[in-house]
């Protein structure tokens, strides 16, 4: 394994490991603030077993979302430091925004752990929403860091440095917008369907836990509309890709040929004609860019981007088709909890959220390759001279299994066992 | 007159010294976990836990943001620091992610209390070994052409970074024995402590002794902060001795922060010495301006949230 390559998996492991906690971090807090504003409305105490219960599993995810996403913020300097080095002064901006809104997510998760009994119930409950604002926030920052990477702008580029830069220009970069609404309802969605997931599973069990109902219904309320809202905000996305990082659009649709009227391939031997054209530009006859614009040394990964593309929009279109189906029964004032098919579907839903969110970051870094700074710098350029990098990738790999394998033990103790079950 | 360049440093080592101060004071806790001892064992154990739990998190942040505003300020010194201390800073992240989620799997009925002991004892000297190796001038503006060990080991394996590291740890332990003195409720608990600060005060003057003797050239320090910290380290003991804890926390700070201030200024200019001064490494100003702009409007939002953090669970009323 080469250095860059080891590096590389360093960074794909770190990430992939983060963006779990990371998306949970982010969408817990606001069931816990939903699931204590039913209590404080109904005085019922399953709701402030929930609330309880969540905030005692967000507490494990945070902590380990904490701790990995500081791993993160090394790596970028002991992996890339020539990377950093160039782009620190453009993209510093977010991260710094970023900091103080991780401070005040830290500060407010803390009173609202720990302070049950310490504040009033109006402060704890303000305390939930501050930890859901600055958690999304965080989010969002990051994401437009990551952003600037795909389409970079403020600068300009002589003998390989920045000059003129402009950090305020850099943050407004095109893909900010697209890629932030895109990771927010991929949080929202993949949190809210997960937890509902979980207890239509234990439903399926046990119909008459009153427990598993509530938290069906409040994991479903975030989870649902943000399923359903996603396939839009991909379209956005998608044709943001088509115009500014066209090689991108064609590894993920495997278009190796620049073509009007092209057409989308599923899998080996599926096509549709026309589709791609339409969607990347809403119009049957565009022209879309194949793989054959560029280089060769500067394609993706074209297989891997593609299989990942087709897992997101696959499992992205599931959970969207699940939510219409939960919206549908809500509309018709349906017991969730007697419709066992809806709850299969749901419970096979659980984990699908978060495997088209890992999906789509393949997609998002892997189709970048192999620049890290699109068009400026390349990966392998950026990468620490050191030597034997296949050492601490192996290390952080084994250390995250382990971690990961003791979290799910804790969390299934934690809040899957419900009290009536 | 200072350049907008220093007070950016500035402010990046102030954000050190709230790390050192609160966070590291969370991994002192860790070390007299490892340490609880006598009858009084497990209640030492409770207590720590108690007075870490709601902050450690909060506490942890003003590492990141120490290591954001330094590469976008001074984006050449981190480049160089990843380079040089890799082994180093990647060794302390495997502490700081055992310490941290061993931590919260401990509180939740996981167990894992000896991982969260020993990472605490560990993260810290790593720290230190890595602040060591800069200030020494071990870390060079662009790596060395050599061998690896010549590139990567020897400018943090030395005699003089280790000794900074175990400096660091008796620094942490010390604060937090300190700190310690104002959570125990029960008088027993609150001598227990109150012996270990005054302990691991006279350790942390060794290790100062130590850490000045083994310098590698001689040592840059201004005569002035030595004084005013051994003045402070006395307030220290002499409140600890008298019991006045409130008095004894407010001078085991500030006896840290000068430590922590003595090392900056000794070595201004310099950022990394030998060869990046704060104007060199500095980048341009635009981001300089719109960084600074960001941390003052960071802070108004930050230190009203702390404060009230501190007042909810740290208040010396439900004493």
């Amino acid at each position: 394994m080469s250095d860059v390559l080891a590096a590389r998996s360093q960074m794909a492991v770190s990430l992939a490991f983060h963006i779990i906690f990371a998306v949970i971090g982010i969408a817990m807090p606001v069931l816990m603030v939903l699931a204590e504003r039913r209590w404080q409305r109904t005085r019922d105490p399953i709701y402030l077993d929930l609330a309880k219960r969540w905030a005692r599993g967000t507490a494990i995810l945070f902590a380990v979302g904490a701790v990995s996403g500081t791993v993160l913020s090394f790596e970028l300097g002991l992996l890339w430091p020539r990377f950093m080095e160039l782009a620190g002064p453009i993209i510093g901006m977010p991260f710094s925004l970023e900091g103080f809104a991780f401070f005040t997510e830290a500060i407010f998760l803390g009173v609202y752990l720990y302070g049950w009994e310490k504040v009033s119930p109006r402060a704890h409950l303000l305390a939930g929403v501050l930890v859901a604002l600055s958690g999304a926030a965080s989010g969002i920052f990051v994401v437009i860091a990551n952003a600037w990477m795909n389409t970079p702008t403020g600068f300009t580029l002589t003998n390989g440095s920045f000059s003129a830069i402009d950090p305020i220009a850099a943050m407004g970069t095109p893909a900010a917008f697209p890629q932030a609404l895109h990771m927010t309802l991929a949080a929202y969605a993949a949190t809210g369907l997960g937890v509902a997931g979980i207890h239509a599973f234990l439903l399926l069990k046990n119909r008459t836990s009153a427990f598993n109902r509530a938290a069906l219904t409040i994991g479903l309320l975030v989870g649902a509309p943000a399923a359903v809202l996603q396939p839009i905000a991909g379209d956005i996305a998608a044709r943001y890709v088509a115009r500014r990082q066209p090689v991108k659009l064609a590894a993920m649709e495997g278009l190796y040929e620049t073509r009007a009227g092209a057409p989308i391939t599923i899998g080996p031997g599926i096509r549709i004609p026309y589709a791609l054209s339409l969607l990347a530009f809403h119009d049957p006859r565009a022209v879309v860019q194949g793989l054959d614009a560029v280089p060769r040394n500067e394609w993706p990964n074209v297989p891997l981007v593609h299989l990942s593309f087709d897992v997101m929009v696959v499992l992205g279109t599931y959970i969207a088709l699940v939510g219409l189906w939960a919206g549908w029964l809500a509309w018709r004032k349906r017991d969730f909890a007697t419709r066992r098919r809806f709850l299969w579907a749901l419970a096979i839903a659980a984990p699908c959220g978060f495997l088209a969110l890992e999906a789509g970051w393949m997609v998002t870094e892997l189709g970048r390759q192999p620049w890290v700074i699109f068009g400026v710098l390349k990966t392998a350029d950026a990468v620490t001279p050191m030597p034997g990098l296949i050492v601490p990738f192996t290390a952080i790999t084994l250390l995250y299994c382990a971690l990961g394998v003791i979290v799910v033990r804790l969390l299934s103790r934690q809040i899957v066992r419900s009290p009536q079950a | 007159m200072p350049s907008l360049a220093d007070a950016l440093a500035a402010i990046i080592l102030a954000s050190l010294t709230a790390y050192v101060l609160l966070g590291g004071a969370d991994f002192g806790g860790g070390v007299w976990d490892l340490l609880a001892s006598g009858p009084r064992k497990s209640c030492q154990r409770d207590l720590i836990a108690h007075a870490i739990g709601p902050v450690w998190e909060a506490n942890h942040v003003w590492l990141i943001l120490a290591m954001v505003l330094l590469f976008t300020c001074f984006p050449r010194a981190f480049a160089s620091i990843a380079i040089a201390l890799h082994v180093p800073l990647t060794l302390m992240l495997v502490g700081i992610v055992l310490r941290g989620s061993a931590f919260v799997f401990q509180n939740y009925g996981g167990g894992g209390g000896r991982v969260f002991a020993i990472a605490s004892l560990v993260t810290p000297v790593l720290l230190g070994v890595s602040v060591g190796a800069v200030a020494a001038g071990a870390v060079p503006a662009r790596v060395r052409d050599g061998p690896f060990v010549v590139s990567y080991i020897d400018p943090w394996f030395t005699p003089f970074a280790f000794a900074v590291g175990i400096f660091a740890l008796a620094c942490f332990a010390f604060l937090a024995a300190v700190y310690l003195t104002l959570e125990a409720r029960e008088p027993e608990l609150q001598e227990d402590f109150r012996q270990r600060a005054m302990i691991s005060g006279p350790a942390v003057f060794a290790m100062a002794v130590i850490v000045l003797a083994l310098f590698p050239q001689a040592p840059p320090v201004n005569q002035r902060v030595v004084a005013l910290t051994a003045a402070a380290a006395l307030g220290t003991f002499w409140s600890l001795w008298r019991r006045r804890y409130q008095l004894a926390r407010a001078a085991a700070a500030i006896q840290v922060t000068l430590i922590v201030w003595g090392w900056g200024i000794a070595q201004y200019p310099y950022l990394v010495p030998p060869d990046l001064t704060i104007a060199r490494a500095a980048a341009p100003r635009i981001t300089l301006e719109l960084t600074l702009i960001a941390v003052l409007a960071g802070a108004v939002v930050l230190f009203p949230s702390l404060y009230y953090l501190m007042r909810v669970f740290k208040g010396t009323n439900d004493h």
